[in-house]
Order: C-alpha cells, then structure tokens, then sequence
C-alpha cells in the first residue's frame, strides 16, 4: 500500500493518486467493523483524537466522534460555544492549549479558509481538516470517492456532474480535485454568480445549464444552495433557483439507468434537490452517510501513525 | 568641518551627472561636486553609488495612536536604514491627521527624527467619507499632499471638491483606489489561485474603475492627482492614457507588486496579505514595464507595520500590509541587476520623482543643497533578518531572503543615520 506518512490532511490538492487510493482501500477494509454487533476494534487505544468545530456540524462531527470511537481512541468535541475562543482567545492560543494536552489528532473545522494550514504549521500534532471556510472538506471528497466506487467499481472515465455554488463550496473544491486525480471528467453548473474566475484552470468543463451538465453523466452531485446568499445578489429567489437548478424527475428522463445522484448535506427538499429525486432509486445520499463513517477511520488510522 | 565623499559613482539624474567624483560637503550642505576635493574627513566612496537622499512617498509611522506597530522613531530610523531621508506619512493614525493640531503633532515629533518627515492629511474629517477636512490649516501646518488612505473617497462629488479645495491650497491628491462595493470583503485577488484557495477575491476592476473616476475628475477639476501602489495592468495602461492627454497625473508601485505575484499565496501566509493586493504575473510585468517606460512615476513602499498579533490570526482576519522601508532599496536592485531598470532610473524613481510629486526639496545632489546623501552598495549580499530590522514590526514574506544590494551609510543634512557595519572597514 503506497502510504507516504503524512503528518496532516489538509486537503485533496496535496495528495497524490495513489495516497488517495490507500486511504480508500483501508476505508474498505474497516467498513466492515460498523457492520458488527460489537462495532469496535482496540486499533487506536490510547490515541487522544480532539474534535475542534468551530462552525456548526452534525454530520461530519459525528462521523469523526464514531470513527475515533470505533477504533477505541479517546475522543472530545470542541465547539466554538464551549471553548476560550468566546471569551476573546485567539485561535492559535486554543489549538496550543489543546495540543499542551497531548492531543495526537485535531480535527479542525472553521468558517475561514486556510486555518487548517495556518494551525499544522504551528502543531506537532496531526491535523485533519474537516473543512476551512471555501476550500476545501477532504474527508468528504474521498467518501463521495467511495461511495462511488463501491457502486462503480472504478472512478476512470466516469463523468461527474457538479451542480450549485461552486464558488463558496469546499465540497466542491476537494470533489473536483479528487475526481480529476483519479481520471474522471468534471462537469460544473449554476448560475454565473456561482462560479468562480479561472474555474477552467482547475481542468473542468463549465456547463451553462443544468439539462447541459447533466446529460449523459454517471454521477450528479447537488450542492447545498445557502439562502442566506440570496442576500449578496446571487440569485434573486429561491424559487428561481429551484426552476433553473433545481433536480427533479422530469430532468431525469433521459438518465442513464445507473445514474448516482449524490448530496454532502444538509439537503434543502424542492430547493436544489426535489423530494422524490433524493428519496428516489438513483439517490444514494444515505449511503455516503454510512460510508463516512469508515473513511473517517481510515483517515485516523493512516495519521495517527504520522507522529510516532 | 568639511566631510568629503570620495571616489564614488554620482548619480544624479537632476544634475545629468552619471560618473565617479568626490562630494564636499560643509555645514550640512553640498558645497562641491567634482574631482579629487579634499576635506577634513574622508569617507571612502570606491565602488558605491551616491546618490540623492532617497524619498519613500507612502508610509504609515502609526503614530500616533498605534505606538505598539511602530513610532515615529523607530519608523524614521527603519527608513536611514533603508537608504531613505525622507518619508510622507499616511494620515490613517488615531486619531486621524485631518487637522492642524495633528500634522503638528506628528512634525513636532519628527524634529529629533532620523530622516524628514512629511505628513499627507486626510481628504476628510476622519477619513470617514463625509465632508471635507480643514485643508487649509493643514496646508498651514505643513501637510504636503491630501488622501484618505486605505479608505477610499466613496462619493464622486466629494472627491471633486477635495480635489478642487486641495488646488487652492497648491496640495495634489493621492488616490487610494478601490472601488469597496466591488472589492466585497476580498483579501486576495481574484483568479484561478483565489479560486483554488477558498479566498475571497479582489478583482482588479474594483482598482482600475476607480483609477478611471479619479482620473476624469482630475480631468474636470485640473488638479495634480497621485495614484498610490498601482497594482494592475490595467490600472497602467489608463495612466499611460491619462499621460498622454496631458494631464497632471502620476502614480507609483511597490517593491512587493514589483516582486511578487499572486501564486506566492498558496500556503496562505498572511504576511502576503496585502492592499492591494498581490495579482498575477501578467499585472507583475506590466507594472515593470510602466515603471521602465515612466508611465508609474515613483517607487514608494507602503511600509505598514503590523504586531505579530495581527498576523498570526486566520487568514480572512489577518491586517492588510507588509513592512517595507528596509526592503525597498534592495528589491528595486534586483531589478536593476537582472536589467529591467537602469541605476539611474533608479534614482529617478526612488528619488527625483517623489520630490517633484510632493514639491518637496530633494532629489538632487545640487551645490548649495541640503546634504541629504545616500550610499548604496549594488553588490553586497545580505539576508534579510528580523533581529536587524530598526522597525518595530518585522511582518514580511521577505524575511529570510538573501537579497544584492542595500544602502551603506545614509546622510541627512550632512549627519550620517545610519551607516552599515560594512563600512568600518573603509578607512
């Protein structure tokens, strides 16, 4: 297994794809212990994992919280509403005092772009970053990779549709380097608003509309369409944005019958995604819920051999 | 006492003098230049450059009111070392300097400084945008030009009657330029490295169609309008344009938009966070070729201290700014090393020019002038080392570089200010 002993992951840019293919191999492998009645294996005894969010989450937190769990390493939540930085402490204060506790593994989740970086350079601990600000969600791209190629067997060749607010997306940003690592075709859609200047340089066909993006594709990713945005002008309702990017079944006509449609939630139900189209048979948002989960695992297990 | 500069290649564009000689100087000031003179003492001048005091048009002191970044002192001592003998200092202090008792202040402080200090006064009261500040009592007081920097004058009428009031009062008006509705709460610029980062952009329209407001107003209003660190090509081409009309429009650049382009961001050091900021290598080569062509007038640093503190924060909270008084002499040297700049064009830029702009005296290694002399070593290589900056902030990408060519011994009214260890040994 081409493992490269890695200190931090801070996002799917930096990995190669091979590096990306062994976290997704190991993934398989602890799958299978949250299929257990007894879901845990003594792999990380003694492994101090801090989960440090400093920005809502349900899904990701959780995920982390289990995957450390599962592997029997010691786990703490960190929340922005429980922690120093309420009462005026910097970042780099909180992350030094909670490495001073002998954290081997932070998982740092933060509204601004860059902190992973800013915090693994000032850390001898692991850092993992469960998403900073608009760039990037690694853990997320590389359990949407295998959600993928559970289904598929393979991610070569495959087209990959990306549908939403690309701009202010991490999930996005992590997918598209991730499905281009691993030689998928990238397709990106949403209204100009959504995307961003010099997108084509990250090697991605940019699609005017959502029929265009679509068709023919193996896999759609919907992307969570935040309606506070609507305030900064980018897109002028809800409705509107339901009518031009919105998935229904009707643009599901011509789908190819092994179509994956795939969401990294919360959904917005008849916003960007319609009901019956995420509860329907292409949809396999649930899965990528459960599969999080094992390649959480193995992304602790993988860095928690970096340090020692 | 006559002090006698000897056997070093005089540049001085002002003169059309461009080759070795001796300077005597007496009581401060420049009483000869030309062949083997001889004084009381002597400074060994083979294989230097003397030069005119240089001149850094745009820098923020901090004082007062933000002492913890950098003094009045420290700043002026920073600048010696830098090779500079005058500074103009931004009016973004606390509070604001947008009257007389302000610009007093601050020239009172300067008197037991190492260089000359010349502040610019704000546009308007505080800076804040709305109504103009007292011009005249400013003028009174010595302010030496007018801006709002690092808030630009939103309002279109307003900054034709500043530019209009600044005219009775002889003072030109240096634009910052930026339009903040486009700007958006960007803290790089806006293209593919943005894009890949998650950063919030600044697209170079936000400077470019603001260059071109101020420019029509300067059109409309006939007054002498600066543009501070131009940052984009497009922002060159329009000077260039504006030039060629025949109006009165300058503007400058600094080192780091000559030196640096936006893909020096991608480990998001926040020492790279700059306004404007840092764009790409197309922009990076224009503004060289603008500096070459004379269509950007001046090299001026933008020198802005910051506390680590304000540094070692997220990259979206981090201050805007780098330190660059210490930096700017060497930077610009690279240019001329690797050929895009001549030595005496140099000059021209770091010195003649923010003198002419400013109306200030200097520029100029004139008989009967002030001695404001600088020294420059083309050749000698350093490193560029926090423990041996004079600032009281160290917040540059630079630090760490080993850099060719620096100022060796600063002369401000015949007194040296700063001179380098290197030239002990010179007997």
């Amino acid at each position: 297994m081409a493992w490269g002993k890695r200190k931090d992951l801070l996002g799917i840019e930096d990995l190669s794809r091979e590096e990306i293919e062994a976290i997704l191999d190991t993934a398989e492998s602890f799958k299978d212990v949250s299929l257990r009645k007894i879901k845990k294996v003594p792999t990380l005894r003694g492994v101090t994992v801090v989960n440090f969010f400093l920005e809502p989450s349900t899904r990701t937190r959780t995920s982390f919280e289990l995957a450390g769990k599962r592997l029997s390493a010691d786990v703490i939540n960190i929340s922005a509403s429980s922690s120093s930085i309420l009462k005026g402490e910097s970042l780099k204060d909180t992350a030094w005092n909670i490495e001073a506790m002998n954290a081997d593994i932070l998982i740092v989740r933060h509204r601004a772009a860059g902190v992973a970086h800013f915090l693994s350079g000032m850390l001898d601990c692991s850092v993992i970053n469960a998403g900073d600000g608009a760039h990037e969600h690694p853990t997320q791209a590389l359990l949407d990779l295998f959600s993928i190629r559970e289904r598929k067997q393979k991610i070569d060749g495959l087209t990959v549709a990306i549908v939403g607010d690309i701009a202010h997306s991490r999930v996005a940003r992590s997918n598209i380097f991730a499905l281009r690592k691993l030689g998928a075709l990238v397709r990106i859609a949403g209204p100009g608003t959504m995307i961003p200047l010099g997108v084509e340089a990250m090697d991605v066909q940019v699609c005017r509309s959502l029929d265009e993006a679509i068709d023919g594709a193996d896999v759609i990713m919907m992307l969570r369409i935040q309606r506070e945005r609507q305030e900064k002008s980018l897109f002028p309702s809800v409705r509107e944005y339901a009518r031009f990017f919105g998935l229904t079944r009707q643009r599901l006509q011509g789908a190819k019958k092994d179509l994956l449609i795939m969401h990294p939630g919360p959904i917005n139900r008849g916003v960007e995604i319609a009901p019956d189209v995420a509860d329907g048979p292409y949809s396999i948002i649930l899965d990528q819920v459960t599969n999080g989960v094992a390649v959480r695992m193995a992304t602790l297990y993988l860095y928690s051999g970096a340090k020692r | 006492m006559s002090l006698i500069i000897q056997g070093g290649r005089i540049i001085d564009p002002v003169n059309g003098r461009d080759r070795e000689g001796d300077l005597l100087i007496e009581k401060g000031r420049i009483v000869k230049v030309g062949k083997t003179l001889s004084g009381d003492r002597r400074i060994d001048a083979k294989g230097l450059w003397v030069v005119p005091g240089l001149i850094d048009m745009h820098v923020h002191l901090r004082e007062p009111g933000y002492e913890y970044k950098e003094t009045i002192e420290t700043g002026c001592r920073a600048a010696a070392a830098g090779g500079f003998t005058a500074v103009a200092c931004m009016p973004n202090t606390n509070p604001v300097n947008d009257n007389g008792a302000v610009t007093d202040f601050i020239l009172t402080r300067a008197r037991s400084a190492a260089v000359s200090v010349h502040p610019v006064g704000a546009i308007t009261r505080g800076s804040g945008g709305e109504g103009l500040a007292e011009i005249g009592e400013m003028a009174e007081a010595g302010v030496v030009a007018l801006s709002d920097d690092g808030r630009p004058v939103r309002n279109g009428q307003l900054m034709r009657r500043g530019m209009e009031y600044a005219g009775t009062f002889g003072l030109p008006v240096i634009s910052h330029a930026e339009d903040l509705d486009l700007c958006a709460g960007g803290v790089m610029h806006e293209g593919v490295v943005s894009t890949r980062l998650g950063l919030r952009g600044i697209p170079s329209v936000a400077e470019e169609s603001m260059v071109e407001r101020d420019i029509l107003l300067a059109e409309l209003t006939g007054a002498a309008l600066h543009v501070a660190h131009v940052s984009a090509r497009g922002t060159v081409m329009r000077i260039r344009e504006a030039k060629a009309r025949g109006l009165s429009v300058t503007a400058e650049v600094t080192p780091h938009h000559l030196t640096l382009s936006h893909e020096a961001l991608l480990e998001y050091d926040t020492n790279l966070k700059v306004n404007p900021p840092l764009r790409t290598e197309e922009d990076r080569q224009a503004l060289i070729a603008g500096l070459a062509d004379g269509t950007i007038d001046a090299v001026a640093s933008d020198h802005a201290p910051h506390n680590i503190a304000e540094k070692e924060v997220e990259f979206d909270q981090a201050a805007f700014g780098m330190v660059g008084l210490e930096t700017s002499l060497p930077l610009l040297l690279q240019l001329v090393h690797e050929g895009r700049l001549t030595p005496v064009q140099l000059v021209e830029r770091m010195s003649v020019a923010p003198a002419r702009i400013l109306r200030i005296k200097g520029g100029a290694l004139s008989e009967g002038e002030a001695a404001d002399v600088t020294l420059i070593d083309p050749d000698l290589s350093f490193t560029v080392d926090a423990a041996r900056f004079y600032s009281r902030s160290f917040n540059t990408p630079f630090l760490g570089r080993e850099l060719k060519g620096k100022a060796v011994y600063t002369l401000l009214r015949g007194k040296p200010v700063y001179r380098d260890p290197v030239m002990k040994d010179r007997k």
